[in-house]
């Protein structure tokens, strides 16, 4: 890693940690939603950007992690809505959570590792459906239509919620301002693991089976078992995601993981970039900040009009216009934002410094190389 | 068993509307290999400009009127967008119909909004008596209607140059190029024909006992995608199999609910999906689809 890349890393974790010192509330829970998205977004990047497989039940393992971590962690309560739980550790029922998230994609796994691309699409559609129905359902464990308050996690002693009062810094640090951090933690240690994935070994055979499933299979790569293994692994990235969103939220309702949210995913990884961490992160910042950015702007907008009126709410513009950024971007943006920013860091480090390229040769004839127009 | 035929009846003709949804699925993917999530959307679109055009040009104009204006949305999307689309992976496409999808479904539902707009169809409410099973008059319409177009459309496949043409190209798309099929004609054709399809479907998925288009047609639509995939996703027979099965399943299981209630409210708009399963586990290529060889 050069140089550059640490000190920008540096300065973006100071930006991050400095930020529930500055901003309010509202822009911390759209940033705490944003990051988990973006590590439900890295899962499905795996699945769908590396190996090719497209999956449009990714909602479904998001609300197995949030449910299983309430049911785990909440104290059974009895009366005329009995409702289920364990009241197991926090911690301990969150790593549960994202372990019931993977078995969950484990049992999917004799369809998830025989069919591919968008057959799989198809039929991951069922586990929406079946999950919705489950969810409305199974009163005991998951609340029914009203969902399930979600206890507060408790790490070294530390609440994750308003109480009690903490103030660091002269700044009142509530629910939103402490998991900001835990959240921070969780997306970079999800984003190292998915990194180290793709560079390693598993990465390479998984963009083999996307480009050419019968090439990989000759070279000794297992199709099937990678196909089911990454499905696992990118139920257990939505598990983490799910967990997290409960958390945010405080409580789970089943409408949330319906099927919108599942194309939510799949346009994160397209309009920031398939296959690679930074593109998941991107996208899923943008899609997650946009309903909120314009619902926050919407009487400066023209087109857009407040929630109710009759008009363009935000929530539906943000939809209209990542819709369409998703058919743009793969029309013209092929690598996606991600893409974009690299190709645009390589111009301009190309003209800003043509003396010294890093990745010049002795031999290299022109003294400033362009740009290699495919990246 | 009056109910069980009552069911029986209305499942298969359900199923029809269902099989005529797969059907044009299944032609988009055998004339250009992508799986079309937009479809749902295109039935909207067919049933939307057909509820807002009745009260004033009459309900079989504005039909025809829906059929058109759906099948030429569906050629515009594969002129502008699938045609233009340069990515060599078959999820890309599939996830840009996705997008397709967002922005025309996130707009109808808007102008939608919470009303449950009448189609103006002339059966309206009127009930069919046959001996003492009564079925819907629309039902029975639904299933007719469904049987003479999938007839015709098996026809042409068959015996017209277009069809000759699509299944040359489903077969083996560079050949057929060579040998003068116009490639870019034959997609364009798959996917008009197969938005006038969905717009004949909406009609029928949103008449009487139904109240009405509404927010919640497209995941009516939705149910189609099993249909297509259990049959197979290359396979007309397939679609026609598929939407049956799907349809008859989803009517015994709505029916008999009070005796499946160990199994939760709604179980009959969930059944398509378990059945989808069940036939995707034993034949992952689904029960007439060919199952994929390559050589190397």
């Amino acid at each position: 890693m050069s140089k550059k890349v640490i000190l920008a890393c540096l300065a973006l974790a100071a930006v991050a940690v400095a930020v529930p010192f500055y901003l309010e509330g509202f822009w911390l829970q759209a940033g705490l939603f944003a990051m988990s998205a973006a590590i439900g977004a890295i899962g499905i990047n795996l699945l769908t950007g590396a190996t090719g497989q497209l999956s449009m039940g990714h909602a479904f393992f998001l609300a197995v992690g949030a449910y299983a971590y309430v049911y785990f962690s909440s104290e059974p309560e009895g009366g005329a809505h009995a409702l289920g739980g364990l009241g197991l550790p926090t911690p301990l029922a969150a790593l549960l959570a994202v372990v019931a998230a993977g078995a969950a994609g484990g049992l999917f796994s004799p369809i998830a590792g025989r069919l591919k691309g968008a057959y799989l699409g198809i039929a991951t559609l069922a586990l929406i459906f079946v999950g919705q129905h489950v969810l409305f359902n199974a009163e005991p464990v998951t609340g029914g239509y009203n969902g399930r308050p979600v206890p507060p996690m408790e790490l070294f002693g530390l609440v994750f919620a308003d109480t009690p009062e903490l103030v660091i810094a002269q700044v009142p640090f509530g629910a939103l301002e402490r998991l900001w951090f835990l959240g921070l933690v969780l997306l970079t240690g999800a984003a190292l693991f998915a990194r180290g994935v793709l560079r390693g070994r598993p990465g390479r055979a998984m963009n083999t089976i996307r480009d050419h499933e019968i090439a990989a299979g000759v070279m000794g790569v297992p199709v099937a078992r990678y196909r089911a293994g990454v499905f696992v692994l990118s139920s257990m990235y939505a598990g983490l995601a799910g967990v997290l969103v409960a958390l945010v939220f405080q409580r789970t309702v089943p409408d949330y993981f319906g099927l919108l949210l599942s194309l939510d995913y799949l346009a994160m990884i397209i309009i920031g970039g398939l296959g690679s961490v930074a593109g998941a992160v991107i996208g899923a910042f943008f899609i997650s900040m946009l309903p909120q950015v314009l619902s926050r702007y919407s009487d400066a907008l023209p087109l857009v009009a407040e929630p109710g009126s009759g008009g363009v709410s935000p929530a539906e513009a943000a939809r209209i216009l990542y819709g369409a950024a998703v058919v743009v971007i793969v029309l013209f943006l092929p690598g996606g934002l991600f893409g974009l920013a690299r190709r645009a860091g390589l111009a301009l480090r190309g003209r800003a410094t043509p003396a010294a390229p890093a990745r010049q040769t002795p031999l290299s004839p022109s003294p400033a190389p362009s740009p290699d127009p495919r990246n | 068993m009056i109910t069980f035929l009552e069911l029986l009846v209305n499942g298969i003709s359900v199923g029809a509307v269902y099989a005529l949804i797969a059907l044009g699925f299944v032609i988009i993917f055998k004339a250009t290999e992508v799986v079309n999530f937009a479809h749902a959307s295109l039935l909207l679109v067919g049933g939307f400009v057909v509820a807002k055009l009745h009260p004033s040009i009459g309900f079989w104009a504005a039909l025809a009127l829906g059929v058109t204006v759906a099948a030429a949305v569906g050629a515009l999307i594969e002129f502008l967008i699938i045609r233009r689309a340069n990515v060599t992976s078959h999820s890309v496409l599939a996830i840009v119909t996705i997008g397709v999808d967002i922005v025309l479904v996130t707009e109808l539902t808007r102008r939608i909004g919470t009303d449950v707009l009448a189609l103006g169809d002339p059966w309206r409410d009127r009930v069919l008596h046959l001996g003492e099973v009564s079925v819907a008059q629309t039902r029975v319409v639904a299933l007719g209607v469904a049987a003479a177009l999938i007839t015709a459309f098996l026809l042409a496949f068959k015996y017209t140059n277009w069809g000759i043409a699509m299944r040359a190209t489903a077969e083996d798309s560079e050949t057929a190029a060579l040998m003068g099929v116009r490639r870019g004609r034959v997609s364009m054709g798959a996917w008009a024909v197969a938005g006038a399809l969905a717009a004949v479907a909406a009609l029928f998925l949103c008449v009487f006992p139904t109240p009405g288009l509404d927010r919640s047609t497209t995941f009516a639509a939705m149910k189609a995608f099993p249909a297509a995939i259990l049959g197979g996703l290359d396979s007309t027979t397939g679609a026609l199999a598929g939407g049956l099965i799907i349809g008859v399943t989803e009517a015994m299981m709505s029916g008999y609910q009070n005796d499946l209630a160990f199994l939760g409210r709604g179980i009959g708009d969930v059944a398509p999906f378990l059945v989808m399963i069940v036939v995707l586990l034993i034949r992952p290529a689904g029960l007439f689809g060919t199952r994929e060889l390559a050589r190397v």
